[in-house]
């Protein structure tokens, strides 16, 4: 590889040395970051361990289709902001040419990609933006620089030592995870499932019991002679949850095979040990309900135990990591809670804090919502750490409640990350309403400042989606929860009579 | 790194949640999301809906209302329960003292985890008992 890589060096971009910032990482979260920091005029490296742009997409899912969908024919059309509410897979852009990519790298015969649609959506988005990543260049190892320069990093890679005041990853929760349990070794990862030929007439053994479980049993149901899924929970199922959260619609199948046909057992156990007999593998499991021991005879076994965060020596450098995915503490705005100048984009940015109401959490681990996350993180280095101004744009008291109202029809930030992402706005008698634009809503509530107003969409796990109004007034923040609608359109009398009741406080009414 | 196992295994020390077998401990952390808090970080805010109950796994926070800090809570402690069972907004901010790990039961799961261990109810009510009762004490 290194040879290779010699061969290609001319062609290579950014070879090693010091940089303003280094994005490490090529996958959608990298790739979008890379973007927004170039549009904003901040120089900055990429680099990839990959040959090619995409990420973990170059491999996953394992049976080849997404389970976020693209919806090629939305009404408002590709290219337009409300098309993104449609649209969970294309990286956004600020050029109308470069936006919905992947409505055109779909075959439609169902409206979740093909991992190979998703990938080509990926690469043609780097391809028409112009995005460079020196591909082939593994990060390897992390030292802090303390020799007076603005340096504050030293990355070691298969390609030498980058230097940088900003290091920024967007490496994935992509390292296979195991639980301890003896007998471990006699069982293999979701990540080295082999074709689903291999099981043909086995008797398969799935630990866990969320989307990995359930995709894998999808997959093996015409397969597997039988096929068991334990973990000590109930499944969650997210028609039930009616959010993200819990098993998705596309896996549902094994509920119903289980309920139904039989040959699909789905059980709420602790996982004690597996072992090797003359007849393949046995699983000994502790039932949730009455402690009762449980034995399984199996073939195979699966763990479909997730994945962490691949950091190396990042918290050996102070970063702090927690939860079982090991996903580093943040700020709202996705730095490193515990490293300045260390920073995070794509899936681990489901690691910043969240208010979490009704235990609905951000979609920041899937690009439809973490595009937004590093469209955000770009624009805070870009104004705190380079001086780059921000455009803060004045808005017309008068038409204020009606732009509040258009955006929560319309803007696909907030309706992705609900209760997460909010468009904020500034108010005061000397410079009027100034937009924010959208920023993490906690650094809105939790930010001392002065009067202010920041919009957000917002469910509660009924089914019901809604705008809330926080308004910042006299020191304390209030919340207003405007109605919900059954047709996405938050423009109607009801609405206008709550988001002007909102605002009386502020002097301003429509 | 916390596993489910070992964060079952935390739990197991805590009264509240000295009842529950293991295999209990290891689906009740199934509902539960655990999340990091760095100092001085508001984990519930006073006046806003929708939020959880919570138990500290690790680190002090401060129960605050309108400016005045009116409690401390540690290390096998819960907040957050008079909202979620009153189905109100919280009446105080909760902020983290020192670097604070807490594990959040999202409002909607509190009814059916506490029905479902009848125990781990039981041992709640009486720390709450507790808390009216010292509350009581002050004001006599």
């Amino acid at each position: 590889m290194a040879q290779l890589n010699r061969m290609f060096d001319a062609e290579r971009p950014f070879p090693p040395g010091d940089y303003q910032v280094v994005v490490v990482g090529s996958g959608p979260g990298g790739l979008q970051l890379a973007y927004a920091l170039e549009r904003l005029g901040v120089k900055h490296a990429v680099l990839s361990a990959d040959d090619g742009p995409g990420g973990m997409f170059r491999k996953w899912p394992l049976y080849q289709r997404l389970l976020s969908w693209t919806k090629p024919y939305a009404a408002s059309g590709p290219g337009t902001r409300r098309f993104e509410r449609s649209d969970w897979n294309s990286l956004v852009a600020d050029e109308p040419e470069n936006r919905s990519l992947q409505a055109q790298h779909m075959d439609k015969t169902s409206y979740f990609p093909a991992r190979s649609e998703m990938e080509a959506n990926l690469r043609d988005f780097a391809e028409r933006t112009s995005i460079r990543v020196r591909y082939g260049c593994r990060w390897e190892s992390t030292a802090r620089v303390d020799d007076g320069s603005p340096m504050r990093f030293a990355l070691t890679t298969s390609d030498g030592v980058y230097r940088a005041r900003i290091a920024l990853f967007a490496v994935g929760v992509a390292e296979p995870w195991s639980p301890n349990i003896p007998g471990i070794e006699f069982t293999h990862h979701y990540a080295d499932v082999r074709a689903p030929e291999y099981y043909a007439g086995k008797r398969v053994f799935i630990i866990g019991k969320r989307n990995s479980g359930f995709e894998l049993a999808s997959g093996l149901l015409p397969w597997a002679k039988t096929l068991t899924l334990a973990s000590p929970s109930p499944a969650k199922i997210s028609v039930v949850t009616k959010t993200l959260v819990g098993v998705r619609a596309r896996y549902v199948q094994p509920f119903e095979d289980n309920a139904i046909g039989g040959g699909c057992n789905i059980m709420d156990a602790a996982i004690e040990r597996v072992s090797r007999t003359a007849d393949g593998l046995v699983v000994a499991l502790r039932r949730t309900a009455d402690g009762e021991m449980v034995q399984v005879a199996a073939d195979e076994v699966i763990n479909a135990t997730g994945f962490v965060c691949p950091l190396l020596d990042l918290p050996g450098l102070g970063v702090r990591t927690f939860g079982q995915n090991r996903v580093p503490a943040q700020t709202p705005w996705w730095e490193s809670a515990t490293v300045p100048g260390i920073g995070f984009a794509g899936t681990i940015t489901q690691g910043a804090p969240s208010l979490g109401k009704y235990g609905v959490p951000p979609n920041s681990g899937a690009v439809q919502g973490h595009r937004y996350n590093a469209r955000i993180l770009a624009r805070r280095i870009a104004t705190s750490e380079f001086g780059i101004a921000e455009d803060h744009p004045r808005v017309d008291p008068g038409h204020f409640a009606q732009l509040l109202l258009r955006e929560a029809s319309e803007s696909p930030e907030l309706w992705h990350q609900r209760g997460y992402l909010a468009r904020a706005f500034a108010i005061s008698r000397d410079t009027g309403i100034r937009d924010r634009g959208v920023i993490p809503v906690t650094a809105f509530l939790d930010e001392p400042g002065g009067e202010g107003v920041a919009l957000t969409m917002e469910t509660d796990g009924t089914g019901a989606v809604f705008p809330v109004l926080y308004v910042r007034s006299g020191g304390s923040v209030t919340e207003h929860k405007l109605p919900d609608s059954d047709i996405a359109d938050y423009a109607g009398i009801e609405h206008q009579k709550g988001a002007n009741s909102a605002l009386a406080p502020l002097g301003i009414s429509a | 790194m916390a596993g489910r196992d070992e964060i079952a295994a935390t739990l197991a020390q805590f009264a509240l949640f000295a009842d529950l077998s293991m295999a209990q401990l290891e689906a009740v952390v199934g509902q539960l999301d655990e999340t990091w808090f760095a100092p001085g970080t508001r984990i519930l805010r006073q006046g806003l809906s929708g939020s959880g109950l919570y138990f500290v796994l690790d680190g002090t926070c401060a129960v605050e209302a309108n400016g005045k800090e009116l409690a401390r809570l540690g290390r096998g402690d819960f907040f957050g329960e008079i909202s979620v069972l009153l189905g109100g907004a919280p009446v105080a901010d909760v902020v983290a003292v020192s670097e604070a790990r807490c594990l959040i039961l999202p409002a909607p799961s509190v009814e059916k985890v506490l029905t479902s261990y009848p125990r781990l109810m039981y041992r709640m009510l009486q720390v709450q008992s507790r808390r009216l009762h010292n509350a009581n004490k002050w004001r006599s």
